[in-house]
């Protein structure tokens, strides 16, 4: 945990604890992040197509150009993201150079290294990355994340597998905090992840570093739903800029995520909305085209 | 930080939610989020009546922004409640985030102050008192029941601001 008690840790733990309650939004360039803003997204993430857009041309999906990166921060004054491949820690320093707030390890995109993720306390800019379960989402700290989010799958416009995430991650906290000292140990090596960490979850009940949602959030009930489930924040792709009315439906999903409990408002939100993306049926996926299995 | 001081706190998300209050904290986040937010539920001129009734007021960094009289970088409209003119991500981008350790009016003991993606307090007006100044700016103001920090306190194990602030709502 040494590396957990500094604080350049702090300060990425912090910038993510400022984006709680909020909608991060993905934007493909200045004109999308600016929408995005004006509708009162917390933060952006700048990648190069939406992924429902990657699902549907295929090819490798990289990094974002460094020239939209900038011109993104340019138009807003809300902190910018930016995708990396799994372990393309040289495209991490590019961001970094480039001054990027957060950096996404993302299954978005096609992985670089499929063994090894890139060690994310070697930087100073912080990073959050994707996990399906537990184990996966104490591994990522481990390695350096300040931020977790739910994999879910991303451009399905579909919320089954965010939620199935979000539920696997409370949940198996929940069952950590009732084991005794003696079965932790055993638990760390079923769950693939340090023992100091479990030890922490099992003593807090949380994670050490904020809990988002993501993948296949299409809707203000999508984002009342994952964040009822326990989720702090939420990250929307392809359901805003994939809808009719892309600033009305960010604006609605903005309500939704900051009035989550209060049904009225989730309402009134929801109410003459245009079309929603389309969406996809996770079980019609083929297994070698689903996005959240990238990742180790 | 409240629950730990023992202080009795809710969420304000609506003017009503200000019922019975003594006093609010504007916490941090992105201020044009905040903004938006405060528009759409009439919650703009909620605070300022609130502000007029000699409610007590705690900003820390979005929050501080939100209280100024005058933002730049960009400009943006504010509550205008304190007498400061405040300048946006000011330091730079995240990787300009950092913690520093610093004196400050309180007491005699140094704080630590944890500032990400911090606003830089430009100038202030003469009703407002400085309590902390760091790199040459001031970093913590108060202005009779208003407080600001440009750093955040609830970020520290230290409660010193957060009482300072009680003791405000408490007058």
């Amino acid at each position: 945990m040494e590396l957990m008690n500094n604080n350049l840790w702090r300060v990425k733990v912090g910038l993510a604890e400022m984006l709680k309650g909020g909608v991060i939004m993905d934007v493909t360039n200045a004109e999308q992040a600016k929408i995005a803003e004006d509708a009162g997204a917390c933060a952006v993430m700048a990648l190069e197509r939406v992924p429902s857009d990657i699902r549907k041309e295929g090819g490798v999906a990289r990094m974002a150009a460094p020239r939209v990166i900038r011109e993104i921060m340019d138009v807003v004054s809300i902190p910018v993201m930016a995708k990396v491949r799994i372990g393309h820690f040289a495209e991490a320093q590019v961001l970094e150079a480039l001054e990027v707030d957060y950096i996404d390890e993302s299954e978005v995109l096609t992985p670089a290294d499929e063994e090894h993720h890139v060690w994310k306390h070697g930087f100073k800019v912080p990073f959050v990355c994707g996990a399906r379960n537990l184990g996966e989402a104490l591994r990522r700290i481990a390695e350096g994340a300040a931020m977790v989010r739910t994999k879910g799958e991303a451009g399905s416009g579909n919320i089954v597998e965010a939620v199935r995430h979000m539920r696997a991650i409370v949940g198996q906290m929940k069952r950590l905090t009732r084991l005794g000292e003696e079965e932790l140990v055993h638990e760390a090596k079923e769950l693939g992840a340090p023992f100091e960490l479990v030890a922490w979850v099992a003593k807090n009940g949380k994670l050490p570093v904020p809990n988002f949602s993501a993948g296949g959030i299409a809707t203000p009930a999508d984002a009342a739903l994952v964040m009822q489930l326990g989720a702090e924040a939420v990250f929307v792709g392809s359901g805003i800029f994939k809808s009719s009315d892309p600033a009305q439906r960010a604006r609605a999903i903005v309500q939704a995520t900051t009035h989550y409990h209060d049904a009225k408002v989730v309402l009134a939100a929801s109410e003459e909305l245009g079309e929603a993306m389309k969406g996809l049926d996770v079980r019609q996926i083929d297994e070698k085209d689903l996005l959240q299995t990238r990742g180790w | 930080m409240l629950d730990r001081l023992g202080v009795a706190h809710r969420y304000v998300r609506r003017p009503g939610d200000l019922d019975g209050l003594a006093g609010i904290i504007l916490p941090g986040g992105e201020s044009t989020t905040h903004l938006k937010v405060m528009t759409e539920e009439g919650l703009f001129g909620a605070l300022q009546q609130f502000a007029a009734n000699g409610g007590a007021f705690f900003g820390t960094c979005a929050g501080a922004i939100l209280l100024a009289r005058e933002v730049h970088g960009p400009a943006q409209a504010s509550l205008g409640l304190l007498d400061i003119s405040i300048r946006r991500n000011a330091y730079g981008r995240q990787l300009a985030s950092d913690v520093h350790t610093g004196a400050t009016k309180l007491r005699p003991e140094p704080l630590e102050m944890v500032f990400i993606r911090a606003p830089i307090i430009e100038s202030v007006g003469e009703g407002i008192e400085v309590l902390a100044e760091e790199g040459g700016h001031a970093v913590l103001v108060r202005q009779g029941r208003i407080l600001a920090a440009t750093f955040h306190p609830e970020l520290s194990d230290d409660p010193a601001v957060h009482e300072h602030f009680l003791k405000l709502a408490a007058q």
